[in-house]
């Protein structure tokens, strides 16, 4: 199961994660791999574990059991600064700093890293075109002036910028409304693929797990359900996987579905 | 028109007790920010700490600031008369909405961005610096901003501790009763903090991150600009004023000349301020002091000498029963004093200032009344007003009824002293006890009813002086010498009338008289 130790970037052995005081743990028993330039989709409802398998990673969290390696490094053993600006992070809108002009934002890592200020104005100018936002446009601005869409590209770019190998998108596209969502996802989807970044994607929209996952972990309940490619998790028996598809189609025939309401 | 003229006689006096008063209130914000915002930023670090440090600085806005003053007078280091004592209870008032709007601001950081920061590889201290911090910085400046405002209204209080201000001014017009003197601490003071408000305001502006609210137009900069030199400017003159004022400690020969808070006293040390200054000998005044300040700043060094009465120190100070022989009281105190305080009693001035129990001249000449003894039955049907310090000194009322067997209609009235006069001109009380030489009991027709059984402790007014200072300061033993026996109860009268009555400036009363006697 285990890939060659080149190939893989991220492992998850028997992790657990529990906050203190609470009975249940948020995970158990997860048990993962994620390989180089793959796209990995963890799909679920709120609550299933998939933020919190998230934050393991770039260890703003760590596992209260089992470890977590990143480039076979454990995360306990990582410089906690060094690994998370190893790691681009994305979240719902953007999570961009208000005070912050659109270029301070996304040259932000570059400049924590102490970049010169020369090579971070290139960089900026280079990830807001990356991105689709006209440089002299956007950059001075700030992120209240720029709609939910233009956020969101913002925050893929800052995430992009000091070319980690590796993102973390925490339901990126969650609060855009739906044609700003299709666009941005197809558009991701192409930059991933061409700067063969590898992506940890968390999503509760199986539309958007099948358009961008190599493969889709299927959370439940603090547990991985399902570790498929979208083709055999559409054609899967597993139950939780089917209510997923059931909605589906559901969305693709809805004059049938209307019928059978009546 | 009154208002206006009192402003064009006293405009250097009033630009200098607002300077002071900014002094005051800058200073203390400044400290209170230095230590008000760490603090807050460790609270939202320990979060053990949130509820006994803002439960602490809670309690300290509760204490009424006058009671705050006088627990802070009698400690060492922090305490004392004068700015130091006003800036350590200004900088405890404003530490509550400083600390507290730290952590609000903080805590108040939309948690997605705290945890971007932090995901983007921020160190904790750039987290604070870059992030936390800026964002806080609106909410914070709110709470500084509030600070100010209360600042500047306790600060008006300062002027009971002897630091200046424009409390100076209220108090005095509060004693006086002196509308002009009220309104030109009031006016100023309340201008005051209507421009810090508006100041702070905009800077707070500034960090509202809202593209559309946070231009500042051409007039509030120039507004800022003004207002930011003024507050240059007044700390600059403060701290020269500091400076001057370490200096001139240094010189051979300086005196500081204390007052308590009433004309009269104000009168008598303005007397040996003058006649020391005509000698060449500098002057420090910390006239207006309340209660037994004088007293004590006089025992621990911070006064060389002030006037006081001798019934005064022999029951309130030194805490004998009231005898009625002057000689024995006056020896008594001098001896106990030299003793206890190392302190000198001078010669007596020539008048007393005992209480006097006062009627309306009119109803003492219908009654025929001359002595208290004479009022006793009548007192039944009367209403009393007495000031605080007769209500509750051990020579005052309660022995002072007992002594007379007195039982009035109600209650005595407890009010200002200044006021207990016009109440009882004005038919609100029927008997008063007053100063035996204010310049106001002939003008209101009072008539003051004699103290038949000797109640009263006699008060002679006299000096008193560090034995120290009396060595170091030459000058000072001849000028108690020659004001012994020299002020009569008429003359001390027509003083006091001169400063409350004619609403005239105490030096130049005191000029007058000094050129007068020829001293």
């Amino acid at each position: 199961m285990t890939g060659s130790p080149d190939n893989t970037l991220v492992e998850f052995h028997n992790v657990a994660f529990s906050l203190p005081g609470v009975g249940s743990p948020i995970i158990s028993n997860l048990n993962l791999t994620v390989s180089r330039g793959e796209t990995l989709v963890l799909l679920g409802e709120s609550g299933c574990g998939k933020t919190t398998t998230l934050k393991l990673v770039n260890r703003l969290l760590l596992p209260t059991a089992g470890e977590v390696l990143v480039e076979g490094k454990s995360t306990t053993a990582w410089d906690p600064i060094m690994l998370r600006r190893r790691i681009g992070y994305v979240i719902q809108e953007g999570g961009l700093f208000p005070h912050f002009t659109i270029a301070r934002n996304v040259g932000l890592v570059p400049a924590l890293s102490g970049w010169s200020e020369k090579r971070i104005e290139d960089r900026v100018h280079e990830l807001l075109q990356l991105v689709g936002l006209d440089q002299d446009k956007f950059a001075s601005r700030y992120p209240r002036e720029l709609s939910g869409g233009q956020r969101q590209r913002v925050g893929v770019a800052r995430a992009l910028a000091a070319d980690p190998s590796l993102l973390l998108l925490d339901e990126p596209f969650g609060a855009l409304d739906p044609l700003t969502r299709a666009s941005l996802q197809r558009e991701f989807g192409s930059l991933a693929k061409r700067l063969g970044k590898t992506a940890i994607f968390v999503t509760h929209d199986v539309r958007e797990a099948l358009i961008l996952a190599s493969r889709i972990g299927l959370m439940y309940a603090g547990k991985l359900s399902l570790l498929e490619p979208p083709e055999r998790f559409l054609a899967s028996d597993n139950q939780h996987a089917r209510a997923y598809v059931d909605s589906l189609e559901l969305v693709n025939k809805p004059d049938q579905a209307a019928g059978d309401k009546r | 028109m009154n208002f206006w003229r009192f402003l064009q006689q006293n405009w250097f006096e009033l630009l200098t007790l607002v300077r002071q008063h900014i002094a005051l209130v800058v200073i203390a914000i400044a400290v209170a920010v230095v230590i008000g915002v760490p603090t807050g930023i460790l609270v939202t670090r320990r979060q053990s700490l949130r509820g006994p440090v803002l439960g602490l600085a809670n309690v300290m806005q509760t204490i009424p600031s006058l009671a705050l003053f006088g627990f802070l007078i009698p400690l060492p280091f922090i305490g004392g008369i004068g700015a130091r004592t006003a800036l350590v209870a200004l900088v405890l008032y404003a530490l509550l909405p400083i600390i507290r709007n730290t952590v609000t601001g903080i805590l108040g950081v939309e948690p997605s961005v705290r945890e971007a920061a932090v995901a983007m590889g921020m160190t904790d201290t750039q987290v604070l610096w870059q992030v936390e911090l800026p964002l806080a910085m609106g909410v914070i400046v709110t709470g500084i901003r509030v600070a100010t405002v209360i600042s500047v209204g306790v600060a008006t209080i300062a002027a009971a501790v002897g630091a200046g201000g424009l409390g100076v001014y209220i108090f005095r017009g509060l004693r006086q009763y002196d509308n002009s003197l009220l309104l030109a601490g009031a006016l100023p003071a309340a201008l005051l903090a209507l421009a810090a408000d508006f100041s702070l305001g905009l800077v707070e502006q500034q960090f509202a991150f809202d593209p559309k609210r946070s231009r500042v137009t051409f007039v509030q900069k120039f507004v800022l600009v003004v207002l930011a030199l003024f507050v240059i400017l007044a700390g600059y003159g403060f701290w020269r004023g500091a400076r001057m004022q370490i200096e001139k400690r240094l010189e051979q020969g300086h005196v500081a000349i204390g007052s308590k808070d009433f004309t009269e006293s104000i009168l008598l040390g303005e007397i040996v301020a003058q006649l020391l200054e005509a000698r060449g000998v500098s002057v420090e005044r910390q006239f207006e002091l309340g209660g037994n300040l004088p007293h004590e700043a006089l025992v621990s060094g911070r006064l060389d000498l002030y006037p006081e009465y001798t019934g005064t120190s022999y029951a309130a100070i030194l805490h004998h029963p009231p005898i009625s022989d002057p000689r024995a009281v006056y020896d008594q105190v001098k001896r106990e004093y030299a003793e206890r305080f190392k302190i000198e009693v001078s010669p007596p001035l020539g008048f007393e200032n005992t209480f006097a129990i006062l009627v309306r001249g009119a109803e003492a000449r219908r009654l025929k009344l001359k002595t208290i003894s004479d009022a006793v039955p009548y007192v039944r049907k009367w209403r009393a007003g007495f000031g605080q310090d007769f209500m509750s000194r051990a020579d005052g009322y309660p022995g002072f009824s007992r002594a007379y067997g007195l039982q009035f209609a109600e209650q005595p009235r407890e009010m200002d002293l200044s006021l207990t006069y016009i109440a009882l001109a004005s038919g609100q009380v029927d008997l008063i006890a007053g100063n035996s030489t204010e310049g106001r009991i002939a003008k209101l027709d009072l008539f003051q009813l004699e103290d038949d059984r000797h109640y009263f402790p006699p008060y002679e007014a006299v000096y008193l002086a560090r034995q120290d200072s009396l060595a170091n300061v030459p000058a000072l033993r001849d000028a108690l010498a020659k004001l012994a026996n020299s002020i009569s109860t008429d003359e001390m009268r027509r003083l006091n009338y001169e400063v409350d009555g004619n609403k005239r400036d105490p030096k130049d009363v005191i000029r007058e008289w000094i050129i007068g006697k020829g001293l």
